[in-house]
């Protein structure tokens, strides 16, 4: 059993805090790190993979302190966010390299390279790999040495459906064999996907922590704000209110739309279409207005 | 304290295609002035002399411990794969002194090697000419790795910056003001080379001890720098 403490943990540059004051515990199971992007995340998993010092706080596995100790590796498995990895050799070769950097032989690269079936192609260079080739070799060697943490930044970046759902798949059987796994990742859909346990870090603070159900809840309960053009806007507005999933409607003449407020989301979603419908109103424009994630995520921090 | 997977990598990196096309370019140029030289001049020592110190010992030699030096490490801390090397349970300082072994190898074989070859072409070793500085260019490829490597440990710029220190002061200040002298690995390893014609063709404005002293200091307090830098070194993110 592999636990990851991070400690009141503060880091800034200069006058920047990127990371605020974190305390939280990542066990074993799969663990999604959630914000978005300028959040803190990579500052922070630099912090738990040893990279970085903690301006304040401490990181430790199992008690022992991550910085400043290379032993520590033997534990943990790192997939970074960034491409480069040796092009100029073939897959296998740099996994084997990665395997001896361990002290470990070809058995263990092998080993690694069929859990995430990258046999057909480890004797190509790795400089002509996918986006996903790249990631899952990237994946073997973190995974060489049979690590009981594997710390994974924005893993799923660029990579295609197919692809995701491969990695997905892969990260649940590591979480379910045991082993503690963090991944970040500034969608909410891929963690929610993953993730049974969700930390959310929003402008360096840590925003909220549990059971992603419960932070799904927080973000779809609170009221939602769309922007809609239609052929009769007062016409659609005047049928929508009746509605108890709406909580407000304006009529926005400079913009020539309808500002709605829906409190019940997954009611609205399907009111809308079928009120048109019935009253023969074209709809010209449905768009969230406040669905950025920052907007999300600060409704968030709030709660 | 020397990790052949390291090593590995690194002469992979080093010896890539384009690398070694620049690395392979200027001991050719050396060698091809060397043989037009002796058949238009003929066999001179003191041509020799001159070809040799200045061009093999003053710019080939510290180019290419630039090219070597930095090469050996650099590239991998500017574009992030040195994570993989860092994520590892490996002394920090070993990575740095298997690489500076690379470098120095590197160096030695791009510079020493043809400076002798160019000195046999000149003057087939005359008055030990061609030894000598061969000795010197060896010397110098130490201090210019293990200097070289540590500016590629510190700074993003350390190509730049390596190509000045070598032309700017070692060539041009050095001959401008009497003390840059003192300071500047060219000078030590001259003398070191002037101890082995043992004649007047080679000469340095530092004495042997100075230079021997100030050769290993340089050598020994930039490895342990580097391997310092590299202990608390955090790999570059994508923002």
């Amino acid at each position: 059993m592999t636990t990851l403490n991070i400690d009141h943990v503060s880091r800034w540059f200069g006058n920047v805090v990127a990371v605020n004051d974190i305390t939280m515990t990542i066990g074993p199971g799969v663990t999604g790190l959630l914000g978005p992007n300028g959040a803190g995340k990579s500052t922070l998993i630099n912090m738990m993979g040893g990279f970085l010092a903690p301006s304040t706080g401490t990181v430790t596995l199992d008690g022992a302190p991550v910085w400043r100790n290379e032993q520590i590796y033997k534990h943990i498995g790192i997939v970074p966010e960034r491409e480069a990895m040796y092009d100029f050799l073939t897959g296998l070769e740099f996994v084997v390299a990665n395997a001896e950097l361990h002290g470990l032989g070809a058995k263990a690269a092998q080993r690694a390279l069929a859990t995430v079936e990258m046999e057909y192609a480890q004797d190509r260079k790795i400089s002509t790999y996918s986006k996903g080739m790249r990631q899952r070799v990237k994946m073997a060697s973190a995974l060489v040495h049979d690590p009981s943490l594997l710390l994974l930044d924005e893993p799923f970046n660029g990579m295609d459906p197919r692809q995701r759902m491969q990695l997905m798949d892969l990260l649940r059987r590591m979480g379910a064999e045991g082993r503690t796994v963090l991944f970040s990742s500034h969608i909410l859909e891929e963690v929610e996907q993953l993730a049974a346990h969700i930390e959310v870090v929003v402008a360096g603070r840590h925003a909220a922590s549990g059971d992603f159900r419960r932070i799904r809840r927080l973000m779809t309960d609170r009221p939602h704000r769309y922007l809609v053009r239609s052929s009769d806007d007062r016409a659609l507005a005047a049928a929508l209110i009746a509605d108890p999933s709406t909580s407000g409607i304006e009529v926005d003449l400079a913009e020539g739309a309808l500002r709605i407020q829906a409190v019940d989301f997954g009611r609205f979603t399907a009111l809308l279409p079928r009120v048109a419908r019935d009253h023969g109103i074209r709809l010209l424009t449905v768009s969230p207005s406040d669905e950025s994630l920052e907007s999300v995520f600060s409704y968030l921090v709030a709660a | 304290m020397y990790d052949p997977t390291v090593a590995r990598l690194t002469y992979r990196a080093l010896l890539g295609r384009r690398r070694a096309l620049i690395l392979g370019a200027l001991p050719l140029l050396l060698i091809v002035i060397a043989v037009v030289v002796r058949v238009l001049v003929g066999a001179d020592d003191q041509t020799a002399a001159d070809l040799l110190g200045g061009l093999a010992l003053a710019t080939m030699v510290p180019i290419i411990g630039v090219i070597a030096g930095t090469g050996a490490i650099g590239p991998e801390i500017d574009d992030g794969s040195v994570v993989y090397l860092l994520s590892k349970p490996l002394k920090r300082p070993k990575i740095i002194y298997t690489k500076l072994i690379v470098a120095i190898g590197v160096t030695m074989a791009f510079s020493a090697v043809p400076t002798f070859v160019a000195g046999l072409i000149l003057n087939g070793n005359g008055q030990q000419v061609a030894v000598s500085y061969t000795v010197a260019a060896l010397v110098a490829s130490i201090a210019y790795a293990a200097l070289f490597l540590l500016l590629g440990t510190v700074s993003r710029h350390a190509v730049v910056f390596g190509l000045v220190y070598a032309l700017v002061w070692e060539a041009l200040f050095g001959s401008l003001v009497p003390g840059a002298r003192t300071l500047s690995v060219q000078q030590w390893a001259l003398a070191v080379g002037h101890k082995v014609t043992g004649g007047e063709l080679i000469t340095s404005d530092v004495s042997l001890t100075t230079a021997t002293v100030l050769l290993i200091a340089v050598t020994v307090l930039a490895t342990w720098y580097a391997g310092q830098k590299l202990r608390t070194l955090t790999p570059t993110g994508e923002e």
